[in-house]
């Protein structure tokens, strides 16, 4: 009785723990099939959406479409400037140094602008002693017109009201579509007062309130200029202009002598550090001048994307042959993983989000090659385990067991090359490092998770026998 | 299948070594024919609708006071232009100029000041050194329970040589495209040249680790027989491997257009070659200083 008894409860266990294992891998399998889904959608929105709309004109539910994120291309890849200044700072005291960059910054920014480019970028760099901004202007190939206007000196102006009468017969005149009238500004003229008179401008907090508040200062002659136009202009609005569009309309409540004054009102702090930093800009225009250069006109950028997606193509289904032809059944659930593992990894393009360069496409393609390297590792130490006679399932999970101090040395050793490369590199290169590791980790997972529990879970036991056709 | 990856060492020492010298002295002779992402200078590529011959277009930049300039055809109607570093006017000027030969299309105009050329040579210099010696570093630390019959950072210290040599064979042959098909040397090739760096060390340590696995688990006392079974298991992933990644760099090669090109051919030869020495001279390093050790011992 007591032999039987222990005989089922072994029996017993045994299936409890295969059962349990199969829940596991079913669970398993679930994630992986709902990360594909996420994945997948958010490469492709279309897909979802479309599933989505079938199913909500079917069922007669409101699910939203899937969220949507561009890639980012680089300006190789999408045509575009990429344009380096050097500032030359020595005119301006060190401790203001950092405020006038940021101040330059903004300036370019705001013409940048105006000139309609869809995602500039503006970055302060500083290399040694040298301060550099680069402009990144995508879509931009008329690059002649940018670069004057990115050069030209901050103009900054003040300028007076016109009379009642003179704004109402311009205004009448541009209602009526006179051409000439268009282009005068129906509200402000021009005053001599401008930036070259301004010694500087300051953010200060009011001593009683805290309330910020923008103090200037005029050189002497244009502290005469401003006392005169303050004179005049009690009561109304002067209004001060930088490179053509008003910053600030304050309105005069006195006349102010001696070349000091204050902007007062409900400033923001924000509010009031910008315009301070602007009123610098104008009056401490800070010389920049360009050093460095790139331009890929749209066409050029076009091809080298269609012809390097073309060639990961191709390299893509030569991997797929290749894995399937050694590796057979086992190469065809790896290739599945490695679907899944560019899926993924296009998915963190989007998500991080990563300016795909074309250096950036050409570590993604490199890295399909490498992908595969974690699967075939974990194929041949399965294989050498089967030689020793036992089944696939043991043979494949004690491969992984012995294949993964392989994997994670060789994986990590590259991880450490992209890392330095990140941290050390160049922009150019920046791309290409994250792609790589990124790549890498990505790869780790598909090999070691994915093809993994893929096998396990479309392997019967009936197929034991059939292991000629696994590995 | 054994097959006998040591024993002949003494040729692929001396296939290696010529390498190595003949690198060096056509680089002594020949120089790297830098490009000016490293130099500074300008490079602006045009289509014309009309292709003229190169004399015409050397005609109209003569009054430019340019210098040294290389006209080069690209593709069907294309030509690209390398100049000194030239200010926007010039650029605007020069386009304008080409324009009254026949109608152009300007697809792409890089200038780059000498100064910027400088700071990234150094950069690069810089960036290959600390490579190197992290993953010097690294590979010691991972291997640090051998002690027999070489310790840990001997591993680290031969891995490290032989990427040197990974990455010196491809130089050699960009230093003899640069001086024969006027192939510059620029960033995607730098980063090439370090992707041949992340590349390689995976498949030394692949080697390395399965030599640590065998010689935990064997206690042989033969070292030289325990690498060159460690060597015979791991053929088959080190070929399947180098073979995928070389499928996509070909398609890259072929395909993938003009600027991916030398980057692709780069990487082909460093894969090719650090496979090689993987299998042939990072193993045969490890048996040498073994024996190195033991001559001065007795």
């Amino acid at each position: 009785m007591g032999l039987f008894f222990k005989k089922t409860k072994a029996v017993g266990e045994r299936e409890d723990f295969r059962d349990k294992q199969r829940s596991k891998i079913r669970l398993i399998m679930l994630g992986i099939f709902i990360l594909l889904i996420l994945a997948g959608s958010l490469d492709y929105p279309n897909l979802w959406d479309k599933g989505i709309d079938w199913i909500n004109t079917n069922v007669g539910i409101k699910i939203p479409h899937f969220y949507k994120l561009p890639f980012k291309l680089g300006l190789d890849l999408q045509g575009g400037t990429h344009l380096i200044y050097q500032a030359d700072l020595s005119g301006i005291e060190i401790g203001e140094r950092d405020a006038s960059l940021d101040g330059i910054r903004d300036v370019i920014e705001r013409r940048v602008n105006i000139f309609g480019v869809a995602e500039p970028t503006i970055q302060i760099n500083k290399s040694g002693e040298s301060h550099r901004l680069i402009v990144d202007l995508p879509g931009v190939t008329d690059i002649h017109q940018a670069i004057q206007m990115i050069g030209a000196t901050p103009y900054l102006e003040f300028k007076e009201q016109k009379e009642q009468t003179e704004t109402d017969a311009i205004l009448k005149k541009q209602q009526e579509g006179d051409e000439e009238a268009l282009k005068i500004d129906p509200y402000f003229k021009s005053t001599p007062l401008t930036g070259r008179y301004l010694k500087k401008a300051q953010l200060v907090f009011d001593q009683t309130t805290n309330n910020p508040y923008v103090s200037l200062e005029f050189s002497n002659e244009g502290g005469k200029i401003f006392a005169d136009l303050t004179k005049s202009n009690v009561g109304k609005i002067l209004a001060i202009y930088l490179d053509g569009v008003p910053i600030s309309t304050p309105r005069v409540q006195e006349e102010i002598t001696g070349g000091k004054a204050q902007i007062t009102g409900s400033f923001t702090l924000e509010e009031a550090r910008e315009l301070a930093q602007r009123l610098n800009a104008g009056a401490l225009p800070v010389p920049i001048t360009l050093i460095s250069q790139q331009n890929v006109g749209a066409s050029l950028g076009h091809d080298s994307l269609t012809k390097s997606l073309k060639a990961g193509l191709i390299g893509f289904l030569a991997i797929l042959i290749f894995m399937i032809a050694f590796y057979r059944l086992s190469g065809f659930f790896a290739s599945i993983s490695l679907v899944i593992y560019i899926i993924i990894l296009l998915a963190f393009f989007k998500l991080i989000p990563i300016t795909l360069t074309l250096a950036g496409i050409a570590g993604f393609l490199l890295s399909m090659g490498m992908a595969v390297d974690a699967n075939i590792l974990i194929f041949s130490r399965t294989k050498e385990e089967l030689k020793e006679g036992r089944n696939y399932l043991d043979a494949l999970s004690n491969g992984i067991k012995r294949a993964w101090p392989s994997i994670r040395d060789g994986n990590f050793t590259t991880i450490l090359v992209g890392l330095i490369l990140f941290i050390f590199g160049t922009s150019f290169v920046k791309g290409f490092a994250f792609t790589l590791i990124i790549g890498n980790l990505v790869n780790m997972f598909s090999a070691i998770v994915i093809t993994n529990y893929l096998i396990k879970f479309f392997l019967k036991s009936g197929a034991q026998k059939t292991s000629k056709l696994w590995l | 299948m054994n097959f006998p990856f040591i024993k002949y060492y003494k040729i692929n020492y001396l296939i290696v070594g010529t390498l190595i010298i003949a690198s060096i002295i056509c680089l002594v002779i020949f120089g790297l024919n830098l490009g000016i992402d490293f130099l500074g200078g300008s490079i602006l590529e045009v289509n014309f609708e009309d292709r003229p011959s190169n004399a015409v277009i050397q005609e109209k930049l003569n009054n430019f006071g340019l210098g040294d300039t290389v006209i080069q055809p690209t593709g069907e109607k294309g030509i690209i232009l390398r100049l000194k570093n030239i200010d926007e006017n010039t650029h605007q000027e020069i386009l304008s100029k080409l324009g009254e030969i026949s109608k152009i299309e300007e697809k792409r105009f890089e200038s780059i000041g000498p100064t910027v050329g400088k700071e990234l040579r150094q950069k690069t210099i810089i960036l290959i050194i600390i490579s190197l010696i992290s993953l010097l570093i690294y590979i010691a630390i991972a291997f640090r329970k051998l002690k027999w019959p070489i310790s840990g950072w001997q591993y680290g210290v031969v891995s490290v040589v032989t990427l040197f040599i990974d990455i010196l064979i491809p130089f050699l042959v960009l230093v003899i495209l640069g001086k024969f098909h006027n192939i510059q040397f620029n960033i995607p090739i730098v980063a090439a040249l370090l992707t041949i760096l992340g590349y390689t060390i995976n498949d030394k340590v692949i080697v390395f680790d399965r030599v640590r696995e065998n010689i935990l688990r064997t206690k042989s006392e033969n070292f030289s027989e325990t690498v060159n079974q460690s060597l015979n298991q791991i053929i088959g992933r080190s070929l399947g491997t180098g073979f995928c990644t070389l499928m996509v760099l070909f398609a890259i090669f072929f395909l993938g257009g003009e600027t991916l090109k030398y980057f692709s051919l780069t990487l082909i030869i460093g894969i090719v070659v650090g496979t090689y020495t993987s299998l042939f001279i990072a193993s045969a390093f490890l048996v040498s200083l073994d024996n190195f050790k033991r001559r001065n011992l007795a």
